[in-house]
This record gives C-alpha cells, structure tokens and sequence, in this order.
C-alpha cells in the first residue's frame, strides 16, 4: 500500500428492536450523514461508497447497494458492496480503507447496517435445505455445541459465561446508542433466564437489532484534530467442514491477528483496549485465546481483566450483546475501536487509549476480519 | 434409482417480510389511499414521481409535496399478450412508462387499451380502485384519457401509512449433485458411504467430491459403521419461525467409528438431559426410506462405556 488511511469521521445510529419510523435508505443515510457532520464534510466531498450487510435473505433485497445509492450519494460514483456473512462489517470496513491506502481514492465513504425487524434471522438461518436432516436452529444451535467443547477443553466454570453478559450489558449503559440497557442485570438474572441453545441462555445471546455504522477514510487526515490511523488491516477465512477442523480455535483467526499484528508493528500486550464480536457471552473467552490476547481466556475475565478498567478492556461499548444489527455489528466493533484512539468514546472512553483493535467473525466461524487503529501518524 | 437419474428436490424460500415506509414513501402511499397522487420538488425544482427520499441529482433531502396527474404521457411501452399470476392486470396489457402531469421523471405502470391505440406519447389517465389500501396498485391501471373522470369512492381510513408487508416466493429445484446423490443411493439401501481423500487419506461423511484441504478429488468409497461417539452437542429449547422439530431436542456432532468428520444429526430416545460428551449412539432408520439424510430419523444410545474426552477432543 502507497498512502496511509485515516478514520476521520464516525457515525452511528441509534440501534432499536426496531426502526419503523425510518426506510432501510433512510437508516443507512442517517448513520452516514452523522459520519459526514463528525468529518466536517459534504456528499460532494466523497469519492467512492462501500457497503456491507448480511445475507440478502434477513431483508429480502437483493442487490441492497443499488437499491441505496440515492440515500449514500453515491450517483455518479464508484459503490461496491462487501458480504462475508456476521463479519462483513469489519471487511467492509477493511475493503474501503484499501480503496484509500492504494492511492486510488482520497476520501471513502463505508456503511454497514441490518434492519432485523424486517424479517427474522432466525427463520433465514435455520431452512431445511433438501436431502437434509432438520437440525439447523439459528446462530445459536450452531455455536451452543462449540462453546460446550470450550467448557469441556479448558474446565471453564459456568459463571464465566455469566460474567460476560453483565459486563458487556454494564459497558452499554454507558453508551446511549445501545439497544439494551440493562443497568441493573445481575449474573443471577442470567442465571435464571430460559435456556434456549443449552448450554447457552437467552441473556448470553445477543438482541436482534435495527441500525446502520459509518466511517469516513481520507489518505492524510488533515480534515480533523485527532484521526485515527489504520495501521493495519487482515481478512482470513476457512472452510465450514474439513478433518481435524478445531471450531474452538479457528486457525483462520489465529492467523488473522498474527498477521494484524506483524503489519502493525505490535505485539498484543501493547493494545490499550479492543472491540471483538462476541455474539454469546461465551465468545469473549474464546476469542481472548484465538486472538493470542491471553493465554486462559476465562481467567482473564474471572479477574476482571476485561472489564473498563482492567488490563485490557473488552468491549466497551457493550459489544454485540447489547447491540445486534448484523451487517453492521462488525463495523460498529470497528468504529467503536477507532472512537478509542480518537478520545472521543465519551463515558465507555478508556483512558489514553493510543492502540485499540476491531475484530468480527461470520458464517461457521469462517470468516475473520480485523483491524488495528492507533492515535500515531505511522 | 439409476446412476444416470439427476437427484432433484423442490425447495421453497417463502416470507412476507415487514417493510417501514419512512416519512416521504410513506406520505406517497397514504395519498394513494386517499385517492391522489403525489411527487416530490427537488432543491433544483424537478418535480419526482414516483418520490424517492433523496435527491439523485445531489444527495439532499427532498423539499414538498406536489400534487401531480392523474392525467400522465406514455414515454414508452412494451406489449404484454398473456399476462403472469403476479402482473397487475389479468388481460393483455401493456407495461408502461408515464410520466404524470408535472412531474419531469416517469414511472413503471399498467395501461389498458387496444393494442392497436398504444403509442408513444399518448395521453392516459389512472384510474383508481374503490378499495385502496395504501400501495402502487391502488392506481389499478392506466387508460386512454378521454378528459372524462370517473368519481372517486371515498376512503374512511385515515391513519398514515407507515409500512406494508411485502410477500416474496421463490422456488427452487435442488440438485443433490454426484457425490451426494451416489451417497443418498446409499441411504435407500440403509449404508452410510463417506469418501476418502487420496492425499490426507480423511474420510469425509456425508462425503465430499474433493477435499477442501488437499484440493483433490476424493476416488475411494468407504462404507462406514453405523455406530459413533456424540462429540458435542447442544439441547434446543427454543422454538422459532419454520421449526420442524418440537424442542427440546438435543443437535449433536456424530462421529462415526473410523470416520474423521462429525455429522450434525439429532440424537433420540434418550431424555436430553442425559446427552452428553463422548456418549456412544447408533443410526435409528426410519421404516420409509427416502433419498435423504433425514432416513436416519436420529441416532439413539448404545450400552457401551463413554469414550473419554482426550479421544474426542481433535474432531470438536
């Protein structure tokens, strides 16, 4: 890459079980006009639209970047859409900031969303396929089995998963775009809600979300006082089934990070904080390990190490766990990195936060996109 | 079933997905109800029928409303002789673009007329329903304007227009492919058949044409056990939109005896909070066996010990 990349403008709607007083369009431009105002800039000023969203089936439009160029003001400009399932936020975001750090655009408009309430994930992820057995059950009944062999292979107590669904609902009340709010949960609250995917609960899942992420990328940052430099960028993927396969572990995210933080010059204890996608509160300490961010992921979160505050802080926002629209969550881990470096994160801020990273995974633990922004010029 | 016949099966993705309309589609639609139609004025002055919510030209938001038609202009048209179940007028029809009476962009409608009378640049005028209900179709069709109107039957709803339910149907015919439609052949004889890889010598069940590590064709058949270790599993307890089966159910991987890829399928007649981890099962078939993975209606617990988990931990 020729030119350097920076996040200078961020914009979030708020997310909602539902948006019925906005059109899909109208979702999406809300989130981009606010990344615009954040950026100090106008439509004119941008050279180039990506989008990302999740599987066509969730809203039934196909061909969504189309569909939205109006909204994105994107007529008369270039506009690709990214899509590699639960991740594509992040690779959405991944593929735009490309556009800026190969020199062929100065300014790049990227935008992620999902309008759940328009249809139902869980209807369009568990089809009976022909020639199938009918066992499909949502996100959840395909990662209920793979955080099961995470308890069995580490001996992880059962409260972990618990740990992790106050904490993140606890980071979410401090950030008033989440779609829970949830001040007061206790782990016995989670404890006693249904268990819907054993051993997963429905408080360790994450809502069904309405809402749409912006970022603006520019090649040198002058447009704002305080960008946040990408300084590096990683996309990897696997396939669903092959012998030996280790789900717990996914080699495709292993080597996501490594290569993540090889090309930004780091090693993970120098990260202040980080956003990964944790869609059951049981990711969070699968990820810590997958992501090479601690060695026994459930021990860092039984000492707190997670929580704002501690050594590394985990999703500050609130996570996926309190905020779901699909397409956009891993932009929104994305952008909520880069608010970080930015100083801007308000009462989820992490103090002098200078390296934070954005991380999303899709489909069967398949897809895997990450990025590391830092507050430096590189 | 011969080698020769193509293993095919109909597959249908239906739902009626819930759209908002947000304030400007909305507005067009509830004006439709109400018996008008309605564009939207440009920063530039163009007036857009049917609105959209932001201006092409620019970006910007749209300004007012406009009152436009219901006498409009055929810019161009395609002759429709034997119109389909989902077209808008069940008599030959032609599809056009018209462009109402101040507006300056056209729009995608039906008019009715001889097909000997359809021309470019005829004037046509919307002829509404007596039911609206707040939708493009409450313009039934177009027709040739003879500068007479017909009265308008009064709408009593008077509620905005916020969404509408928007019903799609798709239909498929699945083919099951070569590899899997030799292993379905299999089922109807009650045999399990995975293939191996010739390079990493895996065997993959159900089997695969090629092997996704080695990138090579898989050539040799193995007929498998029908005997094997739940690895992991989860207890469905949640019911959802399109289930077929009632919860709780316990989903499980099972890995076959001397097979390397655990095959998700259900495991039963066992109460569900007894599954567990390295729990020995076998292949229950149903009476009927049709060419699908569901012939083995689920697998069912062995009496033989629990195999412990250091042995199952490489395949979850």
């Amino acid at each position: 890459m020729n030119e350097r990349c920076a996040v200078i403008g961020i914009g979030q709607t708020q997310y909602a079980a539902k948006r019925g007083d906005v059109s899909m369009p109208g979702l999406v431009r809300e989130a981009a006009k606010r990344a615009l105002e954040d950026a100090g800039l106008t439509w004119a000023d941008i050279d180039a639209v990506v989008l990302g969203k999740a599987p066509d089936m969730f809203e039934g439009v196909v061909q969504p970047e189309l569909f939205m160029a109006g909204a994105l003001g994107a007529v008369g400009k270039s506009m690709i859409r990214v899509h590699t399932a639960g991740s594509v936020g992040g690779s959405t975001a991944v593929v735009a900031s490309h556009l800026v750090s190969s020199g062929v655009h100065k300014r790049v408009l990227t935008v992620a969303y999902e309008k759940q309430s328009e249809s139902n994930a869980m209807w369009a992820l568990s089809q009976r396929f022909p020639f199938n057995p009918p066992v499909m059950a949502g996100a959840g009944g395909y990662f209920a089995p793979i955080i099961r062999a995470y308890m069995a292979r580490t001996d992880a107590p059962d409260h972990i998963g618990l740990k992790v669904a106050v904490k993140d609902r606890q980071n979410a009340a401090l950030n008033p775009l989440a779609h829970l709010q949830m001040p007061d949960i206790t782990e016995e609250m989670v404890r006693a809600s249904p268990m819907l995917w054993d051993p997963v609960r429905y408080l360790e899942t994450c809502p069904s979300s309405d809402g749409a992420c912006a970022m603006i990328f520019s090649s040198d940052g002058s447009e704002v006082d305080n960008p946040a430099w990408v300084l590096s960028t990683a996309m990897r993927s696997e396939p669903m089934l092959f012998p030996g396969r280790d789900e717990v572990n996914p080699r495709a995210g292993a080597d996501c990070a490594t290569s993540a933080y090889k090309d930004a010059g780091i090693t993970p204890d120098q990260l202040d904080c980080a956003e990964i996608y944790v869609p059951f509160s049981w990711y969070e300490p699968m990820w810590l390990e997958n992501l090479h961010l601690f060695e026994s992921g459930w021990k860092a979160i039984d000492a707190g190490h997670t929580h704002l505050g501690g050594k590394l802080p985990i999703n500050m926002s609130g996570g996926v766990l309190s905020s779901n629209p699909i397409g956009a969550s891993g932009m929104i881990r994305f952008a909520e990195a880069a608010r970080q470096v930015r100083g801007t994160a308000d009462k989820h801020q992490v103090d002098g936060a200078k390296l934070a990273m954005g991380h999303a995974y899709g489909g069967g633990s398949q897809f895997f996109s990450m990025w590391i922004v830092g507050q430096e010029r590189p | 079933m011969g080698a020769d016949v193509e293993l095919v099966s109909p597959f249908v993705l239906e739902y009626a997905y819930k759209r908002s309309t947000g304030p400007v589609i909305g507005r067009f639609l509830t004006s439709l109800r109400d018996g008008r139609i309605e564009g939207v004025r440009t920063a530039a002055g163009r007036v857009l029928c049917p609105p959209v919510e932001y201006d092409p030209d620019t970006g910007e938001d749209v300004q007012d409303f406009v009152e436009v038609g219901p006498c409009a202009t055929v810019l161009t048209w395609t002759w429709i002789d034997a119109p389909l179940r989902d077209h808008p007028v069940q008599v030959p029809f032609a599809f056009a673009l018209v462009q109402l009476e101040g507006a300056d962009t056209s729009m995608l409608h039906a008019v009715c007329a001889p097909r000997e009378d359809m021309a470019t640049g005829m004037r046509v005028r919307a002829v509404f329903r007596d039911e609206r209900v707040g939708s493009i179709t409450d313009i039934a069709h177009f027709e040739i304007d003879t500068g007479v109107s017909k009265d308008l039957v009064p709408n009593e709803a008077t509620e905005p227009i916020t969404r509408f339910k928007a019903p799609t149907r798709l239909e498929y015919v699945v083919a099951a492919g070569a590899t899997t439609a030799e292993f379905l052949r299999g089922v109807l004889r009650r045999e399990l058949i995975g293939r191996r890889c010739p390079s990493c010598e895996k065997i993959y069940l159900p089997p695969r044409g090629s092997c996704p590590t080695c990138g090579v064709r898989t050539t040799e058949l193995v007929p498998m056990a029908q005997k094997g270790t739940v690895t992991t599993f989860s207890v469905i307890r949640i019911p959802f939109e399109g289930q077929v089966l009632e919860p709780p159910y316990a989903a499980a991987h099972v890995l076959l005896d001397g097979g390397d890829t655990p095959l998700l399928h259900i495991v039963g007649d066992v109460d569900v909070d007894l599954v567990r981890m390295g729990m020995r099962v076998e292949a229950v078939w149903a009476e009927q066996l049709e060419p699908t993975l569901a012939s083995v209606r689920y697998f069912r617990p062995i009496d033989e010990p629990d195999v412990p988990y250091a042995e199952i931990r490489g395949h979850v």
